[in-house]
């Protein structure tokens, strides 16, 4: 029974600890404005949509990856799947639920365009460098 | 003996863990995180005498055992001891070091002391089993702790973001352990599935936090309102 208890109560928590985790990582690059060969490619001006996120995620294989960007792509794509487990499952049955998880989505999606961003400035600055004698 | 994907998690958490002190160093965040650098340095000692005693005992060996189950019980309370060091830093302002450090080591012995009359009643190697009752219990302690920082941190507006990631992620890291170690005890013919996660987790906070010290300077600031489940 116990066990039990300590089951749920860690499960509850870790996905608290995990969503707030999650948007901590995505805060920073909600305020940053995006460079204007990113809204053009991804016709994201200020705010994403939901949806956006696979679309940007395809342009941002096409660049060659940085390091820096890896890590941070990976746990805010884990948490983009989540949020669309939570729309098309529990949220089915509370409308409140499946704004939110959209409102989330949309914010994971700006985060990638912002990092599309960064990542188009990379390969420019690495392109330069090769074209130096 | 460990297979080689184990090996690779093994050797890949403890560079994590070097990566850790590393990262601390070159931000010169060694003495304002003292104690979790410190625990991190035991981590990576506890590491390498482990692979010591792993290669001339062996796995099924009581040696091995023994070293893995009472290290990491003398971890677990340095992590502990970390915990309650994040707590002075968001009570900081409010001068409540001293009644936090109290409340630590009141909790630390109230676990101690529970722990110990759970093994008494049922079980005949009692420090064995008493070190890993009181791991196990000083997790889910660990991490209702984690929960009360995370809502003072919300409620005192707390806004260093370095030190938001640190906490959150010592949350996720203390939840994890405790779902595995509720996991182990109700499914007890899987234990070997569970325990073999152990190491898999345990790379969780080496990176959170090398990556929290590498990454976020330190006066990085964010709102903590916008990051709560529950408001």
């Amino acid at each position: 029974m116990m066990a039990v208890v300590i089951l749920v109560c860690s499960l509850i928590l870790m996905l608290q600890f995990f969503v707030s985790y999650c948007r901590s990582l995505i805060a920073a690059s909600a305020k940053e404005p995006l460079p204007l060969e990113v809204q053009e490619v991804t016709g994201i001006s200020r705010s994403a949509s939901a949806d956006d996120f696979s679309r940007v995620i395809q342009l941002l294989n096409l660049c060659p990856e940085r390091p820096e960007d890896r890590s941070q792509l990976r746990v805010v794509g884990a948490y983009y799947r989540l949020l669309g487990f939570v729309r098309s499952t529990i949220a089915l049955f509370a409308p409140s639920l499946k704004a939110w998880a959209d409102r989330e989505r949309a914010l994971c999606a700006y985060f990638a365009a912002v990092t599309l961003g960064r990542r188009i400035a990379f390969s420019r600055n690495l392109l330069a460098q090769q074209m130096l004698p | 003996m460990p297979g080689p994907l184990q090996y690779f998690i093994w050797f890949s958490c403890t560079l994590l863990e070097v990566a850790v002190l590393v990262c601390a160093y070159r931000r010169q965040a060694i003495r304002q995180y003292f104690l979790l650098n410190l625990y991190i340095s035991c981590e990576v000692i506890a590491s390498v005498v482990r692979f010591e005693i792993l290669h001339h005992y062996g796995l099924s060996s009581l040696n091995y055992a023994y070293f893995y189950y009472y290290s990491d019980a003398l971890l677990t309370i340095l992590l502990f001891l970390a915990l309650s060091s994040l707590y002075s830093q968001v009570f900081g302002e409010l001068n409540a070091g001293r009644y936090v450090q109290f409340g630590a080591l009141f909790l630390l012995s109230a676990t101690a002391l529970f722990s110990f009359a759970v093994v008494q009643q049922s079980s005949a190697k009692l420090l064995s089993h008493f070190v890993f009752e009181l791991s196990q219990n000083l997790y889910f302690v660990g991490l209702v702790l984690t929960y009360i920082l995370w809502a003072a941190i919300l409620k005192l507006r707390e806004t260093r973001t370095r030190l938001i990631q640190i906490v959150l992620s010592l949350g996720i890291y203390f939840s994890l352990y405790a779902a595995n170690y509720a996991l182990r005890n109700l499914y007890p013919s899987m234990e070997s599935v569970f325990q073999s996660l152990n190491p898999l987790i345990g790379c969780f906070l080496p990176f959170a936090w090398a990556y929290a010290f590498w990454r976020i300077p330190d006066d990085a600031r964010l709102e903590p309102s916008r990051l709560a489940v529950i408001r």
